[in-house]
């Protein structure tokens, strides 16, 4: 045993000793030795992209880290594959159900490991008796031929739990098993915890839910930036200290705000509602933006956030409220239409939604101005590639070339080639999901720097952030989402990270709403 | 540099000079972009070597335009493949073409008991607005009732070639040359007639392709085409009309096809149902030879008549030679097969070269 730690040997089954992984040129863990105790719930939190996640595929063994080594019950260990770290009793439940829904509870737990019979044939008859047992010691009085999209989406995560209980398991890693739960589904899981811990099984919990992780966890360890910064026992930590680890106590100077004063309302949303698969993933939602005003909206993934920009810019149908933009409503609600009355949108996710990646800078950037650039309905090569160029210039995107391969840019050089064509639209506000999400520190203070100066110049400014620092830092106005509504609102004055959290993850608050 | 070892085969022998040393691999990258113009010279050097009559002015004539209704079909094909999607019903429309002209020069019109006939210039019309319309069709419902352009345009493949049978119970419309009295010769002037020593077709073709590369590389609806096929999401994001674009590059696809149908008839000077059965093969094979992918977002139309070229003087070189049609499948085949394996060599060899000279 060599880990710099003076917990009693017998109470620490796994050591990951000084792990670093790197992607590329982005260290997503620097150096981090984590202790998991034995028979314990070990939760681990962190904002998005402080390096949890990267730690759990490493212990669960589908990815390899750069350097360190990770000892189990005090040898050390090698987790080549998930299969390899299954065979040393590491079980692993993501955050997205892996299941097949078109087959039974019992076909999807043995899934690629069917027991057999003579001839080859499947042993249905063990399978069914086995999947019975496992959801026996769970709790669950189901039968094992139900088909999984028969159930409801908590005995689906329980089914997955038991798939990871069929082996001898004696470490569960639990990535955020609670985001699609109901409370009342999220107590039964908690009481399957209990009971494993009493099996002496050890649970490593990921969780963003603070009033959720203190009722089961023995022990949280915070995660920054790809650095282990504290771990501590439950009962000696607040809500107030687990956050202000979290965020870092050092105010975050990477952050402009652009300090003006806001003009006449923009955006205006009225009760706006749309539907979902269980409950609606906007549900009433109510606010305004106006001309030089940042607002940012914080929340938990699953929030309903990215949904309401959806709604907004029109590529998701909604079934009540109104959307005012300049005091017009904009009734016919096509992504067309929104983007005439002054609206752009600069999605979330780059790759799928942004970019259009067998084409050039050039041609990414002037895309949604072609009209605008013909002349008699033919397009110069001039035109575009002067108005690609002031883009390029205005946003300071690093290229070698306007004809470079969008794909060849880093992640805030892509990010600002779909910003600088967002722009080029000349919309009055700008709807930006999660702006500096997957780039680095430097073009995440840029496009800050960039978000204050379109305020500064008159546009209005409503962006999406899973960061408290960030949200804090830039935003004028913050509204909170949890569950499909706005549960807070908070002016950049008054706002503190445990209201933020609080108002995250008000369940329970909501949950009477309804 | 490994990729440009074993994707040069196909730009063969007479290379092997700058092949030897790859010490850029930009040579692999060029000849390769270049492969289907190289492989088009390569056909004409040893075609005329196996047969004196190959390199004749007569019979390069011959082959251009036998070339041409085939590059027409497949240059409507490639503004669908450019979206990423495909027409499968581009031979049918052909025929269907066929028989609307072939109707209306042979039996006119039924109109209130009487029968009207039309000029020359009108069935023309006729024709290619039919041809527009099953393209209409085609994309609407692809668009607004999310068929997949697969399924919905193999569906207009039999809808289509049944209709050109109903409108003769199966039958031909002999004779297309029209009377002075009902106002409606000189049909054959399409698909028989010359100018300057080149088939009409010919002209027709070129005029075609002249205006698909400005169409493609010049216009608004040109970039946009490229961009629905590149992502479409992106494409709705960036305040583009995907849903008229998809429609409209059906439409001309039918178009197109249509065109082609009223070139086939025009020469035959007949009208039958069966014209242009199963030409949607030979359009795609030549989109995709001259190197449009077929996922969307990639391709020229310069590529896609070259590919024509390529079909059409390597069938034709394999009559003369005296190699049996089953043969020549086999090699038309091949052929098809070869080109996507190295235009898959170029995709690799490109994003290797970018990212080498990403890092320096």
């Amino acid at each position: 045993m060599t880990a710099a730690t003076s917990i009693p040997i017998d109470d620490v089954i796994l050591v990951a000793e000084e792990i670093t992984k790197n992607y590329g040129g982005v260290r997503a863990l620097k150096d981090v030795t984590f202790t998991a105790r034995r028979g314990k719930v070990n939760v681990l939190v962190g904002e998005n992209g402080a390096g949890k996640s990267t730690l759990m595929k490493i212990l669960s063994g589908s990815e390899q880290p750069t350097s360190g080594r990770i000892m189990l019950e005090g040898t050390h260990v090698s987790l080549s594959s998930p299969r390899a770290a299954q065979s040393l009793g590491i079980g692993i439940i993501h955050q997205e159900l892996s299941l097949f829904p078109n087959l039974s509870i019992a076909e999807n737990m043995f899934a690629g490991r069917e027991p057999r019979k003579a001839g080859g044939f499947v042993d249905f008859a063990t399978e069914k008796r086995l999947a019975s047992e496992v959801m026996q010691r769970l709790g669950q009085n189901v039968k094992p031929t139900t088909l999984v999209s028969d159930l409801p989406i908590g005995q689906q995560q329980l089914v997955e739990i038991g798939k990871v209980l069929l082996e001898d398991v004696k470490i569960l890693i639990m990535d955020e098993p609670t985001s699609a739960l109901s409370n009342h589904e999220v107590d039964t899981l908690f009481s399957v915890m209990d009971d494993l811990r009493k099996q002496d099984v050890t649970i490593i919990y990921i969780s963003h839910k603070l009033d959720e992780f203190r009722r089961i966890g023995d022990y949280v360890t915070v995660f920054r930036d790809g650095r282990l910064v504290a771990t501590e026992s439950m009962t000696k930590t607040d809500t107030s200290w687990i956050v202000r680890q979290m965020v870092g106590r050092d105010p975050n100077s990477l952050y402009t705000r652009a300090e003006g004063t806001p003009g006449k309302v923009i955006l205006d949303v009225r009760n706006l509602t749309a539907p979902g698969a269980v409950r609606p993933v906007v549900r009433d939602v109510s606010f305004q933006v106006r001309a030089g005003e940042v607002v940012g909206i914080y929340g938990l993934m699953g929030a309903g956030r990215t949904e309401l920009m959806e709604c907004l810019i029109g590529s998701r149908a909604t079934i009540g409220g109104d959307v005012l933009i300049g005091g017009v409503p904009e009734k016919k609600a096509t992504v067309r239409s929104r983007m005439r009355a002054g609206l752009a949108l600069v999605p979330e996710d780059r790759q799928r939604d942004g970019l259009v990646q067998s084409q050039s800078v050039k041609d990414n950037i002037v895309l949604s101005i072609l009209g605008k650039l013909s002349r008699g309905g033919l397009l110069g090569t001039k035109a575009p590639s002067k108005v690609a160029a002031e883009q390029v210039k205005g946003l300071e995107i690093k290229i070698s070339g306007l004809a470079a391969e969008v794909t060849s840019l880093s992640g805030g050089n892509q990010q600002k080639v779909v910003l600088g064509r967002a722009l080029l639209t000349r919309p009055k506000l700008l709807l930006l999901d999660e702006p500096t999400r997957g780039v680095d520190v430097g073009a995440k203070s840029q496009i800050a720097s960039i978000m204050a100066d379109l305020a500064r110049s008159g546009y209005g400014v409503l962006f999406i952030s899973s960061e408290l620092a960030e949200v804090m830092a830039m935003a004028d106005r913050v509204l909170v989402m949890a569950k499909g509504q706005i549960t807070a609102e908070f002016a950049a004055s008054e706002v503190t990270e445990e209201a933020l959290v609080a108002a995250s993850a008000s369940d329970t608050i909501l949950e009477e709403l309804a | 540099m490994k990729v440009g070892n074993t994707a040069a085969p196909e730009a063969t022998s007479s290379t092997a000079g700058a092949r030897r040393r790859l010490t850029a691999g930009e040579v692999a990258l060029w000849l390769l972009r270049g492969r289907t113009l190289i492989v088009l010279v390569l056909l004409i050097i040893v075609f005329s070597l196996l047969s004196v009559d190959y390199l004749t002015q007569s019979n390069l004539i011959s082959m251009t335009k036998h070339v041409s209704v085939n590059a027409i079909l497949a240059i409507g094909v490639t503004f669908v493949i450019l979206t990423g999607g495909i027409d499968l019903s581009v031979g049918a429309i052909a025929g269907l073409s066929s028989m609307v002209a072939g109707m209306l020069l042979y039996n006119g019109l039924p109109f209130l008991g009487g029968v009207v006939w039309f000029s020359v210039i009108f069935v023309v019309l006729i024709a290619l607005g039919v041809g527009a319309g099953v393209g209409a069709v085609n994309g609407i419902v692809i668009t607004k009732f999310g068929v997949a352009p697969f399924i919905a345009t193999l569906g207009m493949l039999y809808v289509a070639r049944g209709f050109a049978q109903i409108m003769s119970n199966g039958g031909t419309f002999p004779d297309l040359a029209g009377t002075p009295a009902r106002g409606n010769e000189g049909f054959h002037v399409l698909g028989v007639d010359s100018w300057l020593g080149i088939p009409a077709a010919v002209w027709i073709m070129v005029v075609v392709a002249g205006l698909a590369i400005v169409v493609t590389t010049r216009t608004p609806f040109g970039r946009r085409v490229f961009a629905v096929g590149g992502n479409e999401r992106a494409a709705v994001l960036s305040g583009i009309p995907t849903n008229r674009i998809l429609i409209s590059v059906y439409v001309i696809s039918g178009a197109l096809a249509a065109l082609a149908g009223l070139l086939l008839t025009s020469e035959l000077a007949a009208a039958y149902p069966d014209t242009a059965t199963t030409y949607e093969l030979n359009a795609i094979a030549a989109a995709v030879l001259g190197g449009t992918a077929l996922a969307g977002g990639r391709g020229t139309i310069i590529g896609t008549v070259m590919g024509a070229f390529v079909i059409g003087f390597l069938s034709d070189g394999l009559v003369l030679i005296g190699v049996s049609t089953f043969w020549q499948s086999v090699v038309k085949g091949a052929v098809i097969i070869l080109a996507v394996v190295t235009e898959q060599a170029q995709q690799r060899l490109q994003k290797t070269l970018a990212s080498r000279a990403q890092a320096v």
